[in-house]
């Protein structure tokens, strides 16, 4: 009897599954300077956790992952939007942002920008988004 | 020592150009194939060329305009191409992408 086995797609999953998400967070926190930012983040992350579920079934990423991923849309909707509401604290119009240098102990100068916790928001809205259409289209019934 | 650049800088430009033009026929045979190929394992290989082929459009245009910030884009449609290639194979291998219980 011909049984497919699938220990290659599992091995290579267990490694590249990290890279992904490192990817995912450079791409998080390279955006609104550099190409990158929350949607291409939250794609990658996507990317990264659809793999892991081809390889090791529903079952056993129910246990690895135990999120319900419809709620990751509306805390990602809620982020966006409370960062654009928080700008009225210093009259300013909606959804204004602005930018400062800090220094930190081990990196040195950062740039820190207020557009970063907006493009948070943007990251779990298309993550939840992403991971909610692909697994309802493609379950096994 | 400038006329020496120029005619580099020519000659990059000119493989360039050809580099982008088969691309571009690549690209139109691969779309042939992904739209009318016989089967469904045709169709996957036709998709994965065209990912292939998008990388390399991606790099010739980053040399053409001098920038690197086209590096992570490279990257990017390799991963995405990767995981597609994996999702179509597993698809046409067992007919459904996501299993409930694998063992």
């Amino acid at each position: 009897m011909y049984k497919p086995n699938n220990l290659i797609l599992r091995t290579t999953t267990s490694l590249i599954a990290f890279i992904l998400l490192g990817f995912a967070v450079y791409l998080l926190f390279a955006g609104h300077n550099a190409p990158g930012g929350g949607f291409v983040g939250g794609l990658m992350t996507a990317a990264a956790i659809v793999l892991m579920y081809i390889s090791y079934g529903t079952e056993v990423m129910k246990k690895i992952l135990p999120i319900n991923f419809r709620t990751l849309i509306s805390i990602g909707l809620l982020v966006a939007v409370l960062t654009g509401f928080g700008a009225f604290l210093f009259q300013q119009p909606f959804l204004a942002h602005t930018y400062d240098y800090f220094m930190f102990p081990f990196f040195g100068e950062i740039e820190l920008a207020t557009a970063m916790l907006f493009d948070i928001g943007v990251y779990l809205t298309v993550l939840g988004v992403t991971i909610t259409i692909i697994l309802s289209i493609a379950n096994d019934q | 020592m400038t006329s020496v650049l120029q005619a580099t800088e020519t000659f990059l430009d000119i493989a360039v150009w050809i580099s982008l033009i088969a691309i571009g026929i690549s690209l139109l045979l691969l779309l042939y194939r992904a739209i009318q190929g016989p089967t469904n394992p045709d169709r996957a290989v036709a998709l994965d060329g065209i990912g292939v082929n998008l990388m390399g459009l991606a790099a010739l245009i980053s040399i053409m305009i001098v920038t690197t910030k086209f590096n992570d884009v490279i990257l990017l449609i390799g991963i995405l191409l990767f995981i597609g290639t994996l999702a179509i194979a597993k698809y046409i291998e067992k007919g459904a992408l996501i299993d409930r219980d694998m063992d």
